[in-house]
C-alpha cells in the first residue's frame, strides 16, 4: 500500500479493486495507533461509523456503479465541528462528554461524497489559540519537528493531514486557525470566503468570523474537499446564495498576466528574516510564472490584531454564554442557580477562554462599547475598505502567512499578547471575509516549514485555488 | 492602568464566571496590556465610518426575505435530554430559582 494518498489515488485504486475502502480505513486506524501517542492529533475515533461508510463505498464499487469524489477518503474532522454520535468536546473540559445529536452540513455533504470519517482532531479549546496549547486534552506535537508546536487552533487537523494520518481534514479559521498550522506542518490548508460554507453544526466561538476550511497534501485536494462543503444551506441564514464555480475544472488555468498585490505592509519588523528570504524566493516563482507584481498599501494592517481581539472576544463572550450546565456539558452543583453557573464555568473552562470571555464582555459592558465594541466595528470597516481597494488594482494579495516558523512547545504561553501577535498576517483576511489559502514555500533550518499566503477577492476562490496549485506545481514546496 | 482590579471583578459577575484571586490578579494585569496594545485604534479617525458588524451585503444572502414559516419535525429531543447533566423528562432540571 502506499504512503502518500491522494483522492484522486483513493478513489482509482478503489475503483480498480486494488484496495477497499475498508482496507484503506483499517490502515489509516493502524497508522493513527502506532504515531497518535507522540503527536497527540487524534482526540476520538469513529471506527463503527467509518466502517459502515467504508462498506458502503465497497459495496458501490463492487456493482459498478461510479463513485462520488471523496469515495472512501479517510477525513479528519476538527473537534469543534459537530458529528452525530461521536463526542465531541471543543477541546474543552466543559463539553467533555458531549455527544452531538446531529451533523454539521460540512459533515454531512463529506459523507454524502463518499467520504470516511475517521475521527476527532484536538485543537485549541473553543478554537481559541495559535498553538494548540490552549486544548484541556494536551499539546499536539508538529509532525515535522516535535519539539514544536503545530500552530493553532486547528493544530490536530494539521497535523493528522501532516503526519499521513489522514488524506484530509477540516479545520476552522477565525483569525488564522486553518491558514497558520497549514503553514507550520508544511501542508496547504484554505479558508474560503465569509459565507461560502455552512457553519452549521460548527460550535460557535465568534460568528462573523468563524469559517470551516480543508486542510490536505495537496491544492487539487483542498479544492475538491471546499467543492464538495460549499454552497447554500437552509440551516445557515449567513450561507450565501452565490453560485460555487467547479474549482477543480479551473484549477489548471494559466495564471500569466495575473496581477499579484505585495503589501509592504506584511513585511514588516517582526518578521523572521529567514522566512523573510522564503517568501521572496516563492514570489519569484510567481514572476516567472508570468505574474505582473503591484507594490500595494493596506495602510490598516498595523490595527488588525486590536480590531481582532475586540470584535472576536466580544462575540466569543456571547456565544460561550450558553454553556451553564443546565442542557449539556459539565455542571458543578450549586444549592443557588447563579451559583451553578458560575462554578460550572469558572471550573469548566480553560485560562484561554476566561480570559477572552473577561475581555469581551469588557469591551461590550456599558460605558466601553463604544470606546472598543464599536470603535472595533469602524475599524474593521477600514481594514475591509484596504481589501477592496486593492482588488480594483490587482487580482490577488501574496503575503508570508506567518511572520516566523512554527515555535517551540512552550516558548510563547505566559505571554497572550505575544502569542495574539503571531496572527498579524491571517487576521486581517478573516475581518475583511475574503478568502485566502496558505500554501508551502520551502523550509527554515533544514525543516521548518514556511507558508505563503493568497488573499483573493470575496468568492474568489477558484482564483485563489488556480495561483496557489500552479505555485505548487512551479516546485513552491521546496523554494 | 486601563482596568482595575474592581473592573474585572464586575466583569466576571456578569459573565457569571467564578475566578481565584490568583485569576484575577493574573487577568487584571494581562487584560491591562492587551487593552493598552487595543488603545491604537483611537489613533485612527473614525467619525465618518460606518461600524462593520458582518460582512456580508444584503444580496448575498436570503436572509433579507422571510422565509415561510413550515413545522418540521426534528424527533431529537429525548436525544438532546440525554445530554443534559440532570434531565427530567421533558424537562431539564435547574437549582431552585425562587424562594418562597
Amino acid at each position: 500500500m502506499p504512503e502518500k494518498w491522494t483522492i484522486d489515488g483513493v478513489r482509482e485504486a478503489i475503483a480498480a479493486k486494488k484496495v477497499s475502502a475498508r482496507e484503506l480505513a483499517g490502515e489509516f486506524y493502524k497508522r493513527i495507533e502506532s504515531r497518535n501517542a507522540e503527536l497527540n492529533a487524534y482526540l476520538a475515533l469513529s471506527p463503527e461509523r467509518a466502517y459502515a461508510q467504508a462498506d458502503q463505498i465497497d459495496a458501490l464499487a463492487s456493482s459498478g456503479k461510479p463513485l462520488p469524489p471523496l469515495a472512501g477518503v479517510p477525513i479528519a474532522v476538527k473537534d469543534v465541528i459537530s458529528t452525530r454520535g461521536v463526542r465531541t468536546t471543543c477541546g474543552s473540559k466543559i463539553l467533555e462528554n458531549y455527544i452531538p445529536p446531529y451533523d454539521a452540513t460540512a459533515v454531512e455533504r463529506l459523507e454524502a461524497a463518499g467520504a470516511v470519517i475517521l475521527g476527532k482532531t484536538n485543537c485549541d479549546e473553543f478554537a481559541m489559540g495559535s498553538s494548540n496549547e490552549n486544548s484541556a486534552y494536551g499539546v499536539v506535537r508538529n509532525p515535522e519537528a516535535t519539539d514544536r508546536v503545530p500552530g493553532g487552533s486547528s493544530g490536530g487537523s494539521a497535523a493528522a493531514v501532516a503526519a499521513e494520518l489522514a488524506v484530509a481534514s477540516l479545520g476552522t479559521d477565525t483569525g488564522g486557525s486553518i491558514r497558520q498550522p497549514g503553514s507550520f506542518c508544511g501542508i496547504p490548508a484554505m479558508m474560503g470566503s465569509y459565507g461560502r460554507v455552512s457553519r452549521y453544526g460548527l460550535i460557535a466561538f465568534a460568528s462573523s468570523l468563524d469559517r470551516i476550511g480543508p486542510f490536505a497534501t495537496n491544492v487539487k485536494d483542498v479544492a475538491a474537499i471546499l467543492q464538495v462543503i460549499a454552497g447554500r444551506d437552509a440551516n445557515d441564514s449567513t450561507s450565501t446564495t452565490a453560485v460555487v464555480p467547479n474549482y477543480r475544472a479551473e484549477i489548471d488555468n494559466p495564471v500569466k498576466g495575473l496581477r499579484l498585490g505585495i503589501p509592504k505592509e506584511y513585511f514588516g519588523a517582526g518578521m523572521d528574516g529567514e522566512v523573510r528570504k522564503k517568501i521572496e524566493a516563492g514570489i519569484a516563482i510567481f514572476q516567472k510564472l508570468g505574474c505582473e507584481l503591484v507594490d500595494i498599501q493596506m495602510p490598516h494592517t498595523d490595527y488588525a490584531i486590536a480590531t481582532y481581539y475586540v470584535i472576536a472576544t466580544a462575540e466569543a463572550s456571547s456565544n460561550l454564554a450558553r454553556y451553564d450546565g443546565v442542557r449539556y456539558g459539565l455542571r458543578v452543583d450549586d444549592p443557588s442557580l447563579l451559583g451553578m453557573y458560575r462554578k460550572t464555568r469558572g471550573l469548566g473552562f480553560g485560562p484561554e477562554v476566561k480570559r477572552r470571555i473577561v475581555l469581551g464582555t469588557y469591551v461590550l459592558s456599558a460605558g466601553y462599547y463604544d470606546a472598543y465594541y464599536l470603535k472595533g466595528q469602524k475599524v474593521r470597516a477600514l481594514i475591509a475598505r484596504d481589501f477592496r481597494d486593492a482588488f480594483t488594482k490587482v487580482d490577488a494579495i501574496v503575503t508570508p502567512t506567518s511572520p516566523v516558523p512554527a515555535f517551540k512547545l512552550g516558548e510563547r504561553t505566559n505571554d497572550p499578547l505575544q502569542m495574539y501577535l503571531a496572527d498579524i498576517y491571517t487576521v486581517t483576511g478573516s475581518l475583511a471575509g475574503v478568502p485566502g489559502i496558505s500554501v508551502p514555500c520551502g523550509k527554515v533550518c533544514g525543516r521548518l516549514p514556511v507558508g505563503l499566503q493568497v488573499f483573493g477577492p470575496a468568492f474568489g476562490e477558484a482564483r485563489v485555488l488556480q495561483l496557489a496549485h500552479a505555485f505548487e506545481q512551479a516546485g513552491g514546496a521546496t523554494v | 492602568m486601563k482596568i482595575s482590579r474592581e473592573d474585572v471583578v464586575r466583569v466576571a459577575e456578569l459573565a457569571y464566571l467564578d475566578l481565584s484571586e490568583a485569576e484575577l490578579e493574573m487577568y487584571r494585569t494581562q487584560i491591562d496590556e492587551i487593552l493598552e496594545y487595543i488603545g491604537k485604534l483611537n489613533e485612527l479617525d473614525t467619525s465618518k465610518v460606518e461600524p462593520m458588524a458582518q460582512v456580508l451585503a444584503d444580496e448575498q444572502t436570503v436572509d433579507a426575505t422571510l422565509r415561510e414559516d413550515v413545522e418540521r419535525l426534528c424527533g431529537t429531543a429525548s436525544e438532546i435530554l440525554k445530554q443534559a447533566p440532570d434531565p427530567e423528562p421533558p424537562y431539564f432540571r435547574v437549582p431552585k430559582v425562587i424562594e418562597r
